[in-house]
């Protein structure tokens, strides 16, 4: 096949796909309407488990399945970042020298550092009631961490930051989301099925396995972007090649 | 008023994403990255999905110009010692 023909190749399957979006997007209800067939019974569903976040009934209830395969990706790539950023043979490790902060910079960074940590716990812990959950409260959590390398050095951040124990927590966390989705298996219904006491609706201990799904997901996350993180930081901060500045 | 500010959203995040494709330089792109996050965020605030704004706002505009600002700062840092390794060489004989 020539480019000639190859091109008339990719102009039909492009005018293809063009065609079925289009007709695909004049089927879709109109936006801002308040027709909203799958939005109805989605929180329907919610109430119905007593979980007061409809996004996070979706998430770690209806849709529990897809969350545990976001999960694993998120788990895949930061074991690859691993692999890929270690120290080479090559490559030697330095010290990074004590930097200068400015004043202001290392109050407002040192303030700042336990109140986004408890802000992340916050947003993690109330998943099931408030926007938020797992994955965004993790985050959170794991860049509070961080604010010590912008407040003092990153020895300081070192210091604070176990990698191995952050290693394990992320492989505690995704084990914890699959032993949760067992719980299912034992109580005689399907993988990830929420079988446990719903609880009251709009209390902390609502929405049966919700908040712990949140909880695995929260520690796998957290662990994880610090994990990346220190890979990272690692490679820009302290690891050099062989013959680099010698 | 709701139209207005979804359209105001929008155009904040067509001109911020302009931005950040128009940008050449590494460590700039990253800091338009972070404003884009920003807009992306206040977009999905604006259409009530405050779930999505939240991740959006940790990852888009935080986490991921944090990781761009740190390869740049690696890759600089060793074309920066090749360059200087380069000159040594050049000096000895």
């Amino acid at each position: 096949m020539n480019r000639r023909q190859r091109l008339w190749v990719l102009l039909l399957g492009l005018a293809g796909v063009a065609a079925l979006l289009v007709a695909a997007a004049f089927r879709l209800p109109t936006f801002g309407s308040d027709f909203h067939p799958y939005g109805d019974r989605a929180v329907h569903e919610a109430l119905a488990r007593h979980t007061a976040n409809a996004i996070a009934a979706v998430n770690f209830d209806q849709r529990a399945f897809d969350t545990l395969g976001e999960e694993s990706i998120l788990f895949g790539a930061v074991l690859g970042t691993v692999v890929l950023l270690r120290q080479a043979r090559d490559e030697h490790q330095v010290t990074p020298a004590p930097a200068r902060v400015a004043a202001p910079v290392r109050r407002y960074a040192l303030v700042l550092l336990p109140v986004t940590l408890v802000t992340g716990l916050y947003i993690v812990a109330h998943g099931q009631l408030t926007p938020g959950g797992g994955f965004q409260g993790g985050v959170v959590a794991a860049t509070a961490l961080h604010l010590l390398y912008i407040a003092v050095d990153y020895r300081a951040l070192e210091r604070i930051r176990p990698l191995g124990l952050f290693e394990v927590g992320d492989a505690v966390g995704e084990a914890a989301y699959l032993i949760t989705g067992a719980a299912g298996l034992l109580a005689g219904t399907a993988y990830l099925t929420n079988a446990l006491p719903l609880g009251t609706l709009d209390s902390l201990a609502s929405g049966g396995t919700v908040p712990l799904l949140n909880a695995a997901i929260g520690m796998e996350v957290a662990c994880a972007v610090v994990v990346l993180l220190a890979r990272f930081l690692d490679q820009a901060v302290e690891i050099e090649e062989e013959g680099d500045r010698s | 008023m709701a139209d207005l500010l979804i359209a105001l959203a929008l155009l904040l995040v067509a001109a911020a994403a302009t931005a950040a494709v128009a940008v050449r330089e590494p460590a700039r792109q990253a800091l338009a990255l972070s404003l884009l996050g920003l807009t992306l965020t206040l977009l999905f605030t604006v259409l009530q999905a405050p779930d999505v704004a939240l991740s959006q706002l940790a990852v888009g505009s935080a986490l991921t110009p944090l990781l761009v600002l740190l390869s740049v700062r690696k890759a600089r840092r060793r074309s920066l010692d090749r360059v200087r390794a380069e000159q040594q060489a050049e000096e000895r004989p």
